[in-house]
C-alpha cells in the first residue's frame, strides 16, 4: 500500500481531514456533526497516515500517547459536568456564555466542552487501536 | 430522647480519620514522637464522649445524624446510650494508650507512619460501628473494620504468614459482613425498621415476624464470624501475625467485640426466644472450653492470649444467650473487665517480645528483675483475668456464677463449661504473666530491659484501672456498667456487686475455679503435650479446612471459567446469535404477536439502486472466496445503508454510519493481516449450513421485531419535547447532538468511558499476544496456588 503517490498525499489528506473533523465538531450543535463523528473522522485520518507512512511518524505527530488523549477527553467531559455543580445547580446542567468575539456572538458552553471531551475520547481510543494493529504489521 | 450537638458528635467520629490522614506527614516530621500528637485525636474524642457520660448514666439517649439517601430512608445517624457509650469510651481510651504504645513499640520502623494511619482509621471505623444508629450506617462501619483489620494484620506484607492471616480474616469477617448486610436488608424490608432506635422501640416486632428465624441466622452470621465463635475462630490466632499493638487493640479490646456488641444491642429485640437461648449458649460454651484448652496448649504467649480471647468471646456469647438479667449483667461486667486486662496483657506480651526477642514460653524466665514495671502491670492484669478480688474480673466472675446457679440441666451444663473455661483461662493468665518474669533467666536472653515510658504506660494504666474499678465499684457501676446493662437488658438495671466477697455459692464456685486453675497451671506442660498429641492425631482442623475451602473455590472457579470462556471467538459468536435469535423469536412464537404484512412503499428509481447495492453487498459477502473481498463487500453493504439514512432524512446517522463503516473495514483488514490467516476459508457444507441457518434466524428475528415496533402507534411525547426545547433551553438546532451532549449527557459520559476502557483493553490484548508469541492461553498452574 505504500506507493509513492499515497505516501506523498497522505500527510495533506490527513491534515485536511483533521481540520474538517474540528469543523464538524464545532458546527455540531446546530448542523449535522458533533464530537463523535468528528472523532471518527480524525481517527481515520490518523489511521490513513499510519498506513501510508508507518506508525512512528504518527506517534511523533501526536506527541501524546493516544490513550492519554482519550483520558484527557474523559477528564474534560467530567469537568464539563461538574462545573455546574460549583454554581449550585445539578450535575451536567448546561452553562452558556455569549461573548462577542470579532464582532460576532460566539456561543461558549459546557456542552461544547463536553463535546470536545467526546471528540478526544473517540480520537484517542480508536487511534490507539488502529496504531497498535498497524505497528504489528510492520514489525 | 435528647439531641446532642451534632457538630461535637461528628467531630468525635471524624477525629480518628483526620489523624489517620495526617499520620504519615507527622511521622516524617517528628519521628516516633508523632505518637504523642496523634494520641490527642482519640483522647479528645474520649473527652467529648466523657462529657456525655453523666447524661447517659441517667438513662438519656443522645442521637444525631444526617440525611444520606432519603429516597431509601437511609440516614447517617448515631446513637449514644449506655451500651454504645461504654464501648466508645473503651475504644477511644484504650486507643489513646495503643497509639502511644505503637509509638514506642514500632520506634524506627520504616512504615510506622502507615501503621499509625491504619490503626487510627480502624479506630474511626470501630467508633462509628458502636455509635451507629441507622442499620446501613452500622453495616458501612462494620465492613470498614474488616478492611482496616485486613490492612493491619497484613502490615508486614512481605511475610507470607502475615498475608495469609490477613486474607483469612478478610474472607471470614468480610463474608460474615455480607451475611449481616443480608440481615440488615431483611429487617428493613420485612419489618420496615431502619435504625437501632426503631428496632428497640418496636418491642416484639422482630420476634413476632414470620421471618424471625431468617433474621436471627443472618444477624448471627455476622456476629459469630466477627466475634470468632467456633468454627469461625481460626482467623483470630492467625491474626497474631500483626504487630502487637494491633493484637492488643483489635483482637482483644475492640474489633472482636463487635459481634458481641451486635448481640447485646439486638438482645432486647431478638433475644428471649427458644432459638436464642439454645443456639447462643451452645456455640458459646463450646467456644469457651475449646478456646481455653487451646490457649493452654499454645507455646507462644501471644497465641495463648489469642485463644483466651476466643474463649472469653465464647463466654460472652454464652451469657448473652442465657439472657436473664443477671446473665446480661455478668456479660457486661466481663466485657469491660476483659477489655482492660486483655489489652494490658497483650501489650505486656509485646514488651516481653521486644525485650527478650522471643515469645516462646519455654525460652522465657527471670525477666521480673529487669522489667519491674511491666511485671507489675502483668500481675495486675492477670489477677483481674484470674478473677481474684479486688479486681474487676472478680466482680464479673461472681456475677457469672450468680447467673448460672440454678439446679436444672441447662444451667448445670453451662456452669460446668464456665468453671472449666475460667480455670483454664486462670492458668493461661499466669502462664503469660508470671512464667516469663520468675525463675531462672535462660542463657538465650541477652539484654533484658524495661521499655520506654510509652511501652509500659499502657499496660500499667489498664492494670491499675482494673483495680480501681473494683475498689470504687459504686462509681464504676453508676457511670458504666449499670447504664450499659440497662441498654442490654432493655430496662433500667442497678448493679450492686462489690469487691468484698460474701460467703455464698458463687464465691465457693469461684474458689473452686481458682483451685482448679492452680492445678492446671502446675500441670500445664503435661496438658500441653496431651492436647498437642490429640490434635496431631486428629490431623484436621478448621484452619486446614479453610485452606481446603479456598483451594476448592479456586479450582471450581477455574473449571467454570475455562468452560464458559473457551477463548474461541466463533464459540462466543454462535452463543450470542443463538441467544439473540431466541430472545426475539420465542416470545413472538408464544404470544403470536407477529407483525402484519407491511405495505410496500413506492420507491423512486435511485432508492431502488441503493437497495440493489445493499443486496449485492450482502450476496458478495456470502459467496466471497477471499476474506479481504468479504470485508470490503461488507463495507459496500454498510455504505448502502448509510446512503439510505441520508435519503430518508437522517444526516447525522448517515454521517456516523459512513465513518463507522470506513473504520470497520480498515480495522478489520488490519486485524486479518495481523492474524496471519490463510486468505480464504474453505469449510465443508455441513459446517456452514448450521451457521447460515442461525444467521438467518437472527436476521429474520430482527426484521420481524423492527416491523412490529414500527407498526405500533407512534408516541410523539419525546420528539415533541426535544423539538420544542432543543433550541429554547439548550441553544442547539441539531436535536441529535443536543440530546447527546446535553439532555442525555450523563449517558454519553458513561458511553465514552466505555469507549476508553475498551480501547485500553484492546491495546492490552494486542500487547499480550505479541509478548507470548501469539499464544494467550491462561496457564492453569499460575492461577491455583
Amino acid at each position: 500500500m505504500r506507493t509513492i503517490i499515497f505516501r506523498f498525499t497522505a500527510p495533506y489528506l490527513t491534515s485536511l481531514m483533521v481540520l474538517f473533523s474540528v469543523f464538524v465538531l464545532l458546527r455540531g450543535h446546530n448542523e449535522p456533526g458533533g464530537g463523535f463523528i468528528g472523532g471518527l473522522i480524525a481517527a481515520s485520518a490518523f489511521a490513513i497516515y499510519g498506513i501510508a507512512c508507518g506508525v512512528a511518524p504518527v506517534r511523533r505527530a501526536l506527541y501524546f500517547h493516544p490513550l492519554a488523549i482519550s483520558a484527557c477527553g474523559l477528564f474534560f467531559a467530567v469537568i464539563a459536568g461538574l462545573l455546574s455543580v460549583f454554581t449550585g445547580q445539578g450535575f451536567m446542567t448546561g452553562l452558556w456564555a455569549f461573548p462577542a468575539i470579532l464582532g460576532g456572538d460566539v456561543g461558549l458552553s459546557t456542552p461544547l466542552l463536553f463535546d470536545i471531551g467526546v471528540y478526544l475520547v473517540v480520537v484517542g481510543s480508536i487511534t490507539s487501536i488502529a496504531l497498535a494493529l498497524e505497528e504489528r504489521e510492520s514489525d | 430522647m435528647a439531641e446532642i450537638e451534632a457538630t461535637t458528635g461528628t467531630l468525635a467520629l471524624a477525629l480518628p480519620f483526620l489523624a489517620a490522614a495526617l499520620a504519615p506527614i507527622l511521622r516524617r516530621g517528628l519521628g516516633h514522637h508523632a505518637a504523642w500528637l496523634l494520641a490527642l485525636a482519640p483522647a479528645v474524642a474520649f473527652a467529648i464522649l466523657w462529657s456525655t457520660v453523666p447524661r447517659v448514666a441517667e438513662g438519656e439517649v443522645l442521637t444525631f445524624g444526617y440525611e444520606w439517601i432519603p429516597a431509601f430512608d437511609a440516614r447517617f445517624s448515631f446513637r449514644i446510650d449506655g451500651l454504645s457509650s461504654t464501648f466508645a469510651l473503651l475504644i477511644t481510651g484504650i486507643g489513646t494508650l495503643i497509639v502511644l504504645y505503637a509509638g514506642g513499640y514500632l520506634k524506627g520502623h520504616r512504615d510506622q507512619g502507615r501503621f499509625f494511619s491504619f490503626i487510627l482509621m480502624f479506630m474511626g471505623a470501630m467508633l462509628g460501628l458502636v455509635l451507629a444508629d441507622d442499620l446501613l450506617t452500622l453495616f458501612v462501619y462494620w465492613e470498614l473494620t474488616s478492611i482496616t483489620s485486613f490492612l493491619l494484620i497484613g502490615f508486614d506484607h512481605e511475610r507470607e504468614r502475615a498475608r495469609r492471616g490477613a486474607i483469612q480474616a478478610l474472607v471470614i469477617t468480610g463474608g460474615g459482613g455480607l451475611v449481616l448486610l443480608a440481615g440488615v436488608i431483611a429487617i428493613r424490608e420485612w419489618t420496615g425498621l431502619h435504625s437501632m432506635t426503631e428496632v428497640l422501640a418496636a418491642g416484639d416486632a422482630l420476634r413476632d415476624s414470620p421471618y424471625y428465624t431468617a433474621i436471627f441466622i443472618l444477624v448471627l452470621g455476622g456476629a459469630f464470624t466477627k466475634s470468632a465463635q467456633m468454627p469461625f475462630h481460626v482467623w483470630l490466632p492467625n491474626a497474631m501475625e500483626a504487630p502487637t499493638p494491633v493484637s492488643a487493640y483489635l483482637h482483644s479490646a475492640t474489633m472482636v467485640k463487635a459481634g458481641v456488641y451486635l448481640l447485646m444491642r439486638m438482645q432486647p429485640a431478638l433475644g428471649d426466644t427458644a432459638l436464642w437461648t439454645t443456639v447462643l449458649p451452645a456455640f458459646g460454651a463450646v467456644t469457651l472450653v475449646v478456646g481455653a484448652l487451646l490457649a493452654v496448649r499454645a507455646t507462644d504467649i501471644k497465641i495463648t492470649l489469642a485463644y483466651t480471647t476466643v474463649a472469653s468471646l465464647g463466654l460472652l456469647v454464652m451469657l448473652i444467650g442465657v439472657g436473664s438479667e443477671t446473665a446480661l449483667i455478668a456479660a457486661v461486667l466481663y466485657l469491660i473487665a476483659h477489655s482492660l486486662f486483655k489489652g494490658g496483657l497483650f501489650m505486656v506480651a509485646g514488651s516481653v517480645d521486644h525485650s527478650a526477642h522471643t515469645r516462646e514460653i519455654d525460652q522465657l524466665g527471670g525477666l521480673g528483675r529487669a522489667m519491674p514495671l511491666t511485671f507489675a502491670a502483668a500481675l495486675l492484669c492477670a489477677l483481674s483475668m484470674g478473677g481474684l478480688t479486688p479486681f474487676v474480673g472478680f466482680l464479673a466472675k461472681e456475677e457469672i456464677y450468680h447467673a448460672l446457679e440454678y439446679g436444672d440441666a441447662y444451667h448445670i451444663a453451662l456452669l460446668v463449661a464456665a468453671i472449666l473455661g475460667n480455670a483454664l483461662m486462670f492458668a493461661a493468665a499466669f502462664i503469660v504473666a508470671l512464667k516469663p518474669f520468675v525463675g531462672k533467666k535462660p542463657e538465650t536472653i541477652e539484654h533484658p530491659h524495661e521499655g520506654a515510658l510509652t511501652i509500659w504506660l499502657g499496660p500499667l494504666v489498664l492494670g491499675v484501672l482494673s483495680l480501681l474499678g473494683a475498689l470504687f465499684y459504686g462509681t464504676y457501676h453508676e457511670l458504666f456498667s449499670s447504664p450499659m446493662a440497662s441498654a442490654t437488658v432493655g430496662e433500667p438495671v442497678e448493679i450492686e456487686i462489690g469487691w468484698i466477697p460474701h460467703l455464698n455459692l458463687a464465691f465457693a464456685l469461684s474458689m473452686a475455679t481458682v483451685a482448679l486453675g492452680i492445678v492446671i497451671y502446675l500441670a500445664s506442660t503435661g496438658i500441653r503435650r496431651a492436647t498437642s498429641g490429640f490434635l496431631s492425631a486428629l490431623g484436621w482442623g478448621p484452619d486446614h479446612g479453610f485452606d481446603q475451602a479456598m483451594r476448592g473455590l479456586l479450582r471450581f472457579a477455574f473449571a467454570l471459567t475455562s468452560r464458559l470462556q473457551s477463548g474461541r471467538l466463533d464459540y462466543y459468536m454462535t452463543a450470542t446469535v443463538i441467544v439473540i435469535a431466541a430472545a426475539l423469536l420465542v416470545p413472538m412464537a408464544i404470544t403470536g404477536a407477529v407483525p402484519a404484512e407491511p405495505k410496500f412503499p413506492d420507491l423512486r428509481f435511485y432508492e431502488w439502486v441503493v437497495l440493489a447495492l445493499i443486496i449485492v453487498g450482502i450476496v458478495a459477502v456470502v459467496i466471497a472466496k477471499n476474506r479481504l473481498t468479504a470485508i470490503v463487500s461488507l463495507g459496500i453493504q454498510g455504505f448502502g445503508v448509510a446512503l439510505m439514512f441520508m435519503l430518508l432524512g437522517a444526516p447525522d446517522l448517515s454521517f456516523t454510519q459512513f465513518m463507522v463503516e470506513t473504520l470497520s473495514v480498515v480495522i478489520l483488514a488490519l486485524v486479518m493481516t495481523r492474524l496471519k490467516l490463510s486468505p480464504a476459508d474453505h469449510r465443508p457444507l455441513r459446517e456452514t449450513l448450521p451457521d447460515a441457518a442461525l444467521a438467518l434466524a437472527g436476521g429474520i428475528g430482527f426484521g420481524l421485531f423492527l416491523l412490529l415496533i414500527t407498526q405500533r402507534p407512534f408516541d410523539p411525547v419525546l420528539s415533541d419535547f426535544f423539538e420544542r426545547y432543543s433550541y429554547a433551553i439548550a441553544h442547539g438546532r441539531n436535536i441529535v447532538n443536543v440530546i447527546l451532549v446535553d439532555f442525555r449527557g450523563v449517558d454519553t459520559m458513561g458511553e465514552i468511558a466505555v469507549v476508553m476502557i475498551t480501547g485500553l483493553a484492546i491495546l492490552a490484548l494486542i500487547r499480550i499476544r505479541v509478548g507470548r508469541g501469539g499464544k494467550a492461553q491462561p496457564d492453569p498452574t499460575e492461577t491455583t496456588p
